[in-house]
């Protein structure tokens, strides 16, 4: 499956910024844009709904937590009762450091994870990329194009028009 | 979406402290005055037994052993009382020095916005600074065992061995010194960091700026040292038999995390009545997200000091607990766990989402549940090794609103002493663009 994507070449991140807004005010739809690092409020000027991540991390620590708490209150409390330095078999106070870092553990793998797999960033043999670019100095801002790219020249106008130092049509194959 | 990037930047505001929060402060401490005679004659009366139920008999058993030196209970707990919430309103309004000495060291631009804040919080320094020189002079029989006479003196009835082996730190010249010392250092840096902001917002440039990063610098190490040692000196050698070593930690992270909800409260206050324009939700944000982070940094360090003093169960540590969990029939056993729900599990469950920490309600409710939880923190630390079996809450909690008023009185009175905000700090702007 392959899909034609316009990509307008960004050299400054406030350009960048501006540039998001303008063309979102023209009624295009922006696929996504690529910068060498997170640029601050560019998730708002995208109009990238809140990520739900948080919700499943969340969860991911409370089955850690659980797991933990399973884990040493079984194993200490019926499996293999021992006694040592004179406390309860279940003495909830020593299992609350092997609790907390499962619980960070369960979190944070957990998280690294579901991220990976929903975005596509998982490791593999031929990552699609739409400008090598994008992890240096440049910001890249992709347009998703019909089969005919017949809006090609329109956009292109409208990105150099906006700040853009080069527009490119790149053909991407997923 | 147009605000996202442009923003209009911000100008010198003036606080102008209304007659009817006047009023309030007044207010707050009249209610204080009020509960502080309820709680007196209460005490004279004996209506305390009568609260208490059972405790009553066991109040005065305790009696001959607690106090073979010293004054009344009424006297000591006023003086206990005084120490107490001075020590928590000292605290929070170094705090302010502190947090604005570690954004200039870090270079943080997002704080600027509340940097007059944290600034004004330390107009208590001085005044809190003087209060607890005068109790400490005044008072100290009924606040620290090892200030009783004979109690070093082999000769005396009340010899104590183990704190006759502390002399060296815990005598009374050296002990003067270091308070005025840790006084001085807090008092002088909060006025000289302030001065410095001042004269940026008359003239502008970056001289001040890179002054103020030096002066906060100096002021940072040795508030390291000072905060510690003084955890040790006013809240530790209460206890005086019983050591630990996070304690320093300890009493900071309330501290902090205390100075912090304040700052955030206050910020709040002021952008609900017109104040602080350019203060967004990411400020509010980034407050809850610290106010967060330190009420689990409280956690961890009050549990490492709980769990090896749970494991290794030596008996001159484990008193501590002791006391605190069942000792004196149970009377401080609700306080106990109390402190825990309220200065983490309500701070952590309530603040976790990001839309939690963007809401100013909610916001507001943690960062007042966290003040109170601290001073009931300092509670739990000085009142089982002072007042034994003798405390209540009516006087204590009266004197704590007294010293809430005055302490609001003093900080609004500096708010509104310089604009707002400091228009010629040289990361304004960037404060002003803060995005989370």
């Amino acid at each position: 499956m392959t899909k034609q994507f316009a990509l307008g070449i960004f050299d400054d991140e406030d350009v960048l910024l501006h540039a998001v807004e303008n063309v979102r005010a023209a009624g295009v739809k922006i696929y996504d844009v690529f910068s060498p690092y997170p640029v601050h409020g560019i998730d708002d000027a995208l109009g990238i709904e809140r990520s739900r991540l948080p919700i499943a991390a969340f969860f991911f620590g409370m089955t850690g937590l659980a797991f933990a708490l399973w884990m040493q209150i079984y194993m200490l409390g019926f499996d293999w009762p021992m006694i040592i330095g004179g406390k309860p078999h279940i003495g909830l106070p020593a299992f609350v450091p092997v609790a907390f870092e499962l619980t960070v553990f369960f979190t944070c793998h957990g998280m690294a994870i579901t991220f990976f797999t929903i975005t596509g960033l998982y490791p593999r043999f031929k990552t699609p990329v739409m400008d090598v670019r994008a992890t240096d100095d440049k910001f890249v801002m992709a347009i998703e194009l019909d089969e005919t790219s017949s809006q090609f020249p329109r956009l292109t106008q409208l990105l150099r028009d906006n700040g853009a130092s080069e527009v490119n049509q790149k053909e991407m194959t997923h | 979406m147009a605000t996202l990037t442009h923003h209009e930047s911000a100008t010198a505001e003036q606080l102008v402290v209304t007659d009817g929060a006047r009023k309030t402060f007044i207010a707050i401490i009249a209610a204080g005055v009020l509960l502080l005679i309820v709680g007196i004659l209460a005490q004279v009366m004996g209506w305390g037994a009568a609260e208490h139920g059972e405790a009553a008999g066991h109040a005065a058993a305790a009696h001959g052993a607690a106090h073979e030196e010293g004054h009344s209970v009424l006297i000591k707990r006023l003086i206990v009382s005084l120490w107490h919430s001075n020590l928590f309103f000292l605290g929070v309004s170094t705090v302010g020095t502190v947090f604005m000495a570690i954004n200039y060291v870090a270079y943080a631009g997002w704080s600027v916005m509340v940097k007059r804040i944290s600034e004004a919080l330390s107009a208590w320094v001085i005044p809190g600074g003087v209060i607890m020189l005068i109790v400490f002079l005044v008072g100290r029989q009924d606040i620290f065992h090892w200030t009783h006479d004979g109690i070093m003196d082999p000769k005396s009835e009340h010899f104590d061995a183990i704190i006759k082996g502390k002399e060296g730190f815990l005598n009374l010249p050296f002990y003067v010194i270091r308070m005025v010392s840790y006084l001085v250092i807090w008092g002088v840096f909060s006025w000289k960091l302030r001065q410095l902001s001042l004269a940026e917002d008359l003239n502008g440039g970056t001289y001040w700026f890179h002054k103020s990063i030096t002066a906060s610098a100096l002021f940072l190490v040795l508030y390291a040292v000072t905060s510690s040692m003084s955890a040790w000196d006013w809240v530790m050698s209460v206890d005086t038999h019983w050591f630990s070593t996070m304690f320093g930690w300890y009493v900071f992270a309330s501290w902090w995390v205390s100075g912090i909800a304040a700052i955030a409260l206050t910020a709040i206050f002021l952008k609900q009545n017109g104040y602080l324009r350019a203060l967004n939700a990411s400020h509010i944000h980034d407050l809850g997200k610290l106010m967060f982070g330190f009420s689990i940094f409280w956690t961890y360090v009050w549990f490492a000091q709980f769990m090896l003093i749970w494991y290794a169960n030596l008996p001159e540590e484990a008193v501590y607990f002791n006391q605190r969990l069942g000792g004196f029939e149970g009377r401080y056993t609700f306080m106990f766990f109390f402190n825990i729900a309220i200065n983490f599990v309500f701070p952590f469950l309530g603040l976790m989402t990001r839309d939690a920490k963007r809401q100013m309600i909610i916001m507001k409710i943690v960062a007042i549940a966290i003040l109170c939880g601290h001073w009931s923190d300092f509670y739990l630390m000085l009142m089982p090794a002072t007042l034994r079996g003798e405390n209540g809450f009516l006087i204590e909690i009266g004197i704590a609103a007294i010293f809430l008023g005055a302490f609001l009185i003093l900080f609004t009175r500096r708010l509104a002493s310089a604009s707002l905000v400091p228009v010629n700090h040289p990361f304004l702007d960037e404060s002003v663009h803060h995005t989370t």
